[in-house]
């Protein structure tokens, strides 16, 4: 089990005289699945920009336990670097044959048996997204930071992409936080969904979602979890 | 900056056609093999050949020209008489030691330029305070010819080797120092997140982040580099050399030999071409030809 575990408190960010976020309030435990979702330009990739240590909050607490990973929306991988090679960067520690065992053993787990040597611009968007989520889940990170992961992705590849990373995190077991824009994406997959207000932002609603996972995106409980978000966010009466 | 551009359209073209090439070559691997294996060949016949047919017409022309008198051999050597001036140079054995002579000093003026130039530029693009203090001399000397230092060249050094070679790293380490911090300016944040992920920081972050992020516009860069040390070249051997082929051409020139002058010509063209192939190989290592792929 994962032992990345986040505190927030009285969290507020600014860009110079533009409040971005004002008073977060969050906790979330090991091994939890957190969905945050907001409108665009809310403060979405900010909170994660704070969550991961890119950024400091201008004040408030923030506590994490554990190493963070964030998969990013697209181009995060090494483009001077096959497959192979960037997956060996999730897997420092290790001495080199442990780690080309534990690459091979990753490129069967993402689906990319026969591309370990091909380079990221060969590959479809898809496929370069799971070779960052694998290089994400290698070795043993606490906390997994997804930013917008798919959104880059068209909707079949979006669904696939859904039930890989299900599939994935069942193996490896991690935190969590996902921040998207779309609704459907963050009930489908969390256990929590977080609603931010438009700028500056705080948490206005709060979901939870016990349905066991893998779900159906048309499943009873991802359909009412997708309706029940969109009211709170005024989009639906 | 407009020619590194075109330089990179250029190599992007010829490896767009070559990588679809082999995309369809794999595709049909073994159905086409032959006919595919045939225009591969046809390819590079044809990367020799287009290149002949344009310098086969111009000497044809310019063989009509002087024949028919439209072209007066007081102004320009008829092929004949360049033909001569040719033989007569190499066989005193004097064309291969101004040749000699000039290669090892772009060869040496571009070697100290490289490697003084581009860890400088990375420096540049990393540290601020290392751009706010150099920056500006790198422009005032990348903004002031070369040749302007030909007179201190001389006074400092004396006419030879080792002013040319000077005068070529005057020219090529500004320009090579200001395109690397340009391309390490250029890089996407998200290399930088991803590096603080997976614990690459302090050398590591230069050397398995940033200098491979840089290559395939380091290529460009070398190679426009490479164009300017040759110019230098030149211009320096007429006036702070004693051998080479810029001064093989000052020297004719003094004997109004137009024969002599255009094989140094000939001579500086074809290596610079030469240096330039040779440089472009390197955009086929698979390290950098992400850069000209995507």
């Amino acid at each position: 089990m994962s032992t990345g575990s986040i505190r927030i408190e009285g969290l507020s960010h600014s860009y110079g005289a533009t409040a971005v976020l004002k008073d977060i309030k969050l906790d979330v435990s090991p091994g939890e699945f957190v969905a945050i979702v907001g409108p665009s330009g809310s403060g979405k990739s900010t909170l994660l920009s704070l969550l991961s240590g890119y950024l400091k909050p201008t004040s408030g607490v923030l506590e994490r336990t554990g190493t963070t990973r964030t998969v990013h929306q697209a181009d995060g991988l090494y483009p001077w670097l096959t497959v192979e090679g960037n997956l060996a960067l999730g897997l420092p520690k290790l001495d080199a044959a442990a780690r080309r065992r534990a690459v091979a053993d990753m490129v069967g787990r993402i689906g990319l048996t026969g591309f370990e040597k091909a380079y990221p611009h060969s590959l479809s968007g898809g496929m370069r997204q799971r070779v960052e989520i694998g290089r994400a889940l290698c070795g043993d990170t606490d906390v997994l930071m997804l930013d917008e992961p798919f959104s880059a992705l068209d909707y079949l590849t979006r669904l696939k992409m859904r039930s890989e990373l299900c599939r994935l995190l069942e193996d490896q077991p991690r935190t969590v936080i996902l921040v998207t824009h779309d609704i459907e994406e963050a009930t489908q997959l969390a256990d929590r969904v977080l609603v931010l207000s438009e700028r500056p932002a705080s948490i206005v609603y709060e979901l939870r979602i016990d349905v066991p996972r893998p779900r159906d995106v048309t499943a009873s409980g991802v359909v009412d979890a997708t309706k029940a978000v969109l009211k709170a966010m005024g989009y639906e009466p | 900056m407009d020619i590194c551009r075109a330089l990179s359209l250029c190599s992007t073209c010829i490896y767009e056609r070559r990588s679809k090439a082999n995309r369809l070559e794999k595709h049909f691997s073994v159905l086409h093999f032959f006919a595919l294996d045939t225009k591969n060949i046809r390819n590079s016949i044809n990367s020799w050949l287009y290149p002949l047919l344009t310098f086969g017409t111009l000497i044809l022309l310019w063989w009509l020209a002087s024949a028919r008198g439209y072209l007066s051999e007081q102004f320009f050597p008829t092929p004949a008489a360049f033909v001569t001036g040719l033989r007569e140079e190499v066989a005193s054995g004097s064309l291969l030691r101004d040749t000699l002579a000039s290669l090892s000093r772009v060869t040496a003026g571009y070697a100290i330029s490289v490697v003084v130039g581009v860890p400088l530029g990375m420096v540049l693009g990393t540290v601020l305070g290392a751009r706010l203090a150099l920056l500006p001399l790198m422009n005032f000397l990348r903004s002031l010819s070369p040749l302007a230092w030909i007179p201190f060249a001389i006074f400092w050094i004396g006419i030879g080797h080792g002013a040319v070679i000077f005068l070529i790293v005057i020219a090529a380490l500004p320009t090579i120092a200001l395109s690397t911090m340009a391309a390490v300016a250029g890089i996407p944040k998200v290399y930088f997140r991803v590096a603080q992920d997976y614990d690459l920081t302090g050398i590591h972050r230069l050397t398995r982040v940033i200098f491979p992020a840089i290559l395939p516009q380091l290529v460009t860069t070398l190679r426009v580099a490479m164009g300017l040390c040759w110019l230098v070249m030149v211009a320096g051997e007429m006036l702070a050399g004693n051998t080479g082929l810029g001064y093989l051409i000052h020297d004719a020139n003094n004997g109004l030999r137009l024969d002599l002058i255009l094989v140094g010509m000939v001579a500086i063209g074809l290596l610079g071409m030469l240096c330039d192939r040779l440089l472009m190989f390197l955009t086929r290592l698979p390290g950098i030809r992400w850069g000209y792929d995507r």
